[in-house]
């Protein structure tokens, strides 16, 4: 052809997907093919706010909504951890009692003891890195499956919980510190609402920009400016009708932009660093990510630190949320909405494929159907019952979609 | 053990290299030189070790003794990474792919470049290059490994062991997959390792390459020595070397199908 011909053009078999038509196309191509991305997550969310607010209006008011962001950030943060796990198809069941050790430690180091909480806090990630450091020595050393070691940890871990507590079984945490103002209060004023908002559509632009321009430097094709101008525009829309429907109530919760930071930075770890890249070699093919000369037991031990210290994280979130430490913090379901958060967001269970984003979209649908059927006035056996067959569908849209990745050939 | 090339300077020297897996000795005292320029071809039948001395040279398995020199001195590999610290590259028999991750990410796996902001576009420039000078057929490098063919994925494995222009690169089976084209593109990027200096391990059913690109051809029967040749050897010595015998299922084909030509030209 010509001598301005594209490295990634020189295939004639490869069909070039130009403009906004294009980009439609490749987007229908990929979903049929298994490769569902965050569709059924959108969809979840439509029928579940359809559903819920025609059973009770109260579910879309602004009101509500704020207090379920304040509600999904903890959960949020756990799910996030988990996510690093699950990545290498290794599983964590004892997060949410590792989230409830984190939220004694916190209430007795402050409060009990009289340490800073600044530094109670720093005692009880700590405590989250070890534990993690642990379950990977013992996958490593014994090979140890962590479904087991977790399992074992996860009793362990709600012992010592009972321990820290004592006799009086809970702590209340001061209410005016500003922890617990941060987990029960604190919105942001609305102009850095709208502000933040702006935000991400505009990362989009300058970095697409970016990238348009080192490709074409580098002879490669560059994604159509019309694409990357149509998802900064539409994102930014979303954002915005999403924020000023907020500030109609109580406005948004810091607790939540906090939490969306932090799966910001954690989705940039995955994708653009080494690291990342180590864990997604090590869940998709361990051995050739061996002889590729990865060193597979130090991200392994990584991994479960990192899982292990967001699920202390979000204990502490969970205790700031209640302005107490106590027995129930991290028991019942706290543990599989975690991961049923991460799996109905789109990591799979299999390891190798997954996002941080997973986290963010999963929370949101496991607390907006667990905040409608607190609203519907159902009893827990229900809501149980009800969760446990949305994690049970969750996971089989993951199997499915990976059986129709694996006969188009798409991993 | 004397070839062709031993005035040029020795790279790699097994000696007495054994390995047992349980029970089976898959490898029992094997000798071998690697010079370099030279390419040594490792022949012998299915399950007689060569993948297994491949795989005890990339830090795969550890060996059950004897020893391994490099660069005039004993070293032990005892990992993968270690191997490739030492500039000893393998392309796998299974390939050893991530098949969730796409071919740039793949042949950089390990190697990225700029761990803490992984540089796409200068990976992407460079996999293009790479695949272009093995005359590969790859539609697009942003497809993950999982949507290739069993030659392409063969390419890519190939292509992944150039990155880091190692001392000695072992290429296990590398053209049991590939078409025509391929085939001869890599015997050519072999010779032109080889012409760069550096030394080249190859496993081949296919005799004919073997003789096409080998300085010496080493003979494993049975995880033992069975021989070293030239490139002139021919095909009956080579074939007696493998099976370890003159009377083998290879020259009693050959005599019967002369056998029946000459039978149907007397009928007719
Ligand atoms: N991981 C293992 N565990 C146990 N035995 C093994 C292992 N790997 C190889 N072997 C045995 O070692 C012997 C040599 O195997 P190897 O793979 O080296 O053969 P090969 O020469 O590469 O054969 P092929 O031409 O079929 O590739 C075989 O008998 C095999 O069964
Ligand atoms: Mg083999």
């Amino acid at each position: 052809m010509t001598d301005t011909q594209k490295f990634d053009r020189a295939d004639t078999r490869v069909r070039e997907d130009e403009g906004l038509a294009g980009a439609a196309r490749a987007f229908f191509d990929r979903v049929r093919s298994g490769d569902l991305g965050m569709l059924p997550v959108i969809l979840g969310l439509f029928v579940i706010a359809v559903v819920f607010t025609s059973l009770n209006p109260v579910f879309m008011r602004p009101q509500n909504l704020t207090n379920l962001l304040f509600d999904a950030a903890a959960v949020g943060l756990i799910s996030l951890g988990v996510i690093f796990c699950l990545m290498l198809g290794e599983i964590d069941l004892s997060i949410g009692s590792m989230s409830g050790v984190a939220s004694a430690i916190l209430g007795v180091l402050w409060v009990n003891v009289g340490v800073p909480w600044p530094l109670a806090i720093l005692a009880a990630l700590a405590a989250g890195a070890i534990t993690g450091a642990i379950y990977a020595s013992l996958l490593n050393r014994f090979g140890m499956p962590s479904f087991v070691s977790t399992l074992a940890g996860l009793l362990a871990l709600l012992g010592l919980q009972l321990y820290l507590l004592g006799n009086s079984g809970s702590i209340n945490l001061p209410f005016q510190s500003f922890l617990i103002r941060f987990g029960q209060i604190l919105v942001m004023p609305g102009w850095l609402s709208y502000l933040l908002a702006v935000v991400p559509g505009a990362v989009i632009l300058v970095f697409g920009a970016q990238n348009r321009r080192e490709r074409a430097a580098a002879n490669l094709s560059a994604p159509s400016s019309s694409v990357v101008i149509a998802k900064a525009v539409s994102l930014t829309a979303v954002l915005l009708i999403a924020v000023w429907y907020l500030n109609l109530g109580r406005g948004v919760p810091y607790m939540f932009v906090f939490f969306v930071l932090i799966i910001a930075g954690m989705e940039y770890v995955l994708t653009r660093t080494k690291f990342g890249r180590s864990i997604f070699a090590v869940g998709g093919n361990r051995e050739a990510a061996r002889r590729a000369g990865i060193k597979v037991e130090r991200i392994r031990i990584y991994a479960f630190m990192i899982c292990s210290t967001f699920a202390a994280a979000g204990g502490i979130l969970a205790a700031s949320r209640l302005a107490s430490a106590s027995r129930q913090a991290g028991t019942g379901d706290v543990n599989l909405n975690a991961i049923a958060a991460a799996v109905i967001g789109g990591t799979s269970l299999f390891g190798g494929r997954g996002s941080a984003w997973s986290a963010v979209l999963g929370v949101l649908v496991i607390q907006s159907i667990s905040n409608g059927l607190t609203l519907l006035n159902l009893s827990s056996s229900l809501r149980y019952m009800i969760l446990g067959a949305v994690l049970a569908l969750a996971v089989i849209v993951d199997s499915l979609a990976r059986q129709s990745r694996a006969s188009h050939g798409r991993a | 053990m004397d070839g062709p090339s031993t005035d040029k300077e020795l790279i790699l020297k097994l000696s007495g290299v054994s390995k047992q897996f349980g029970a089976v000795t898959a490898l029992d005292g094997i000798d071998m030189e690697v010079h370099k320029g030279e390419v040594v071809a490792l022949v012998g039948d299915n399950g007689a070790g060569k993948s297994t001395l491949v795989k005890i040279l990339a830090g795969v398995h550890a060996k059950t003794s004897g020893t391994v020199e490099f660069g005039g001195k004993e070293v032990e590999i005892g990992t993968p990474g270690r191997a490739l610290e030492l500039g000893i590259a393998t392309v796998f028999q299974d390939l050893a792919l991530c098949e969730n991750l796409d071919v740039v990410a793949n042949l950089f796996l390990g190697q990225e470049v700029n761990p803490w902001r992984l540089s796409e576009i200068e990976m992407e420039v460079r996999a293009w290059k790479l695949l272009g000078e093995l005359a590969a057929r790859i539609p697009s490098v942003r497809e993950p490994i999982a949507s290739l063919s069993g030659g392409q994925r063969q390419t890519v494995a190939i292509a992944r062991s150039l990155l880091l222009d190692p001392e000695i690169i072992m290429l296990d089976e590398p053209t049991a997959a590939l078409g025509v084209a391929q085939t001869a593109e890599v015997l050519n990027l072999i010779e032109r390792v080889r012409d760069r200096g550096h030394g080249v391990i190859l496993i081949s059913h296919n005799m004919e390459d073997v003789r096409a690109v080998a300085d010496r051809i080493v003979v494993l029967r049975l995880g033992r020595n069975n021989g070293t040749f030239g490139p002139d050897a021919t095909q009956e010595e080579l074939v007696s070397a493998i099976t370890g015998a003159t009377d083998n299922s290879v020259s009693r084909r050959a005599a019967k199908r002369r056998g029946d030509t000459v039978e149907e030209g007397a009928g007719s």
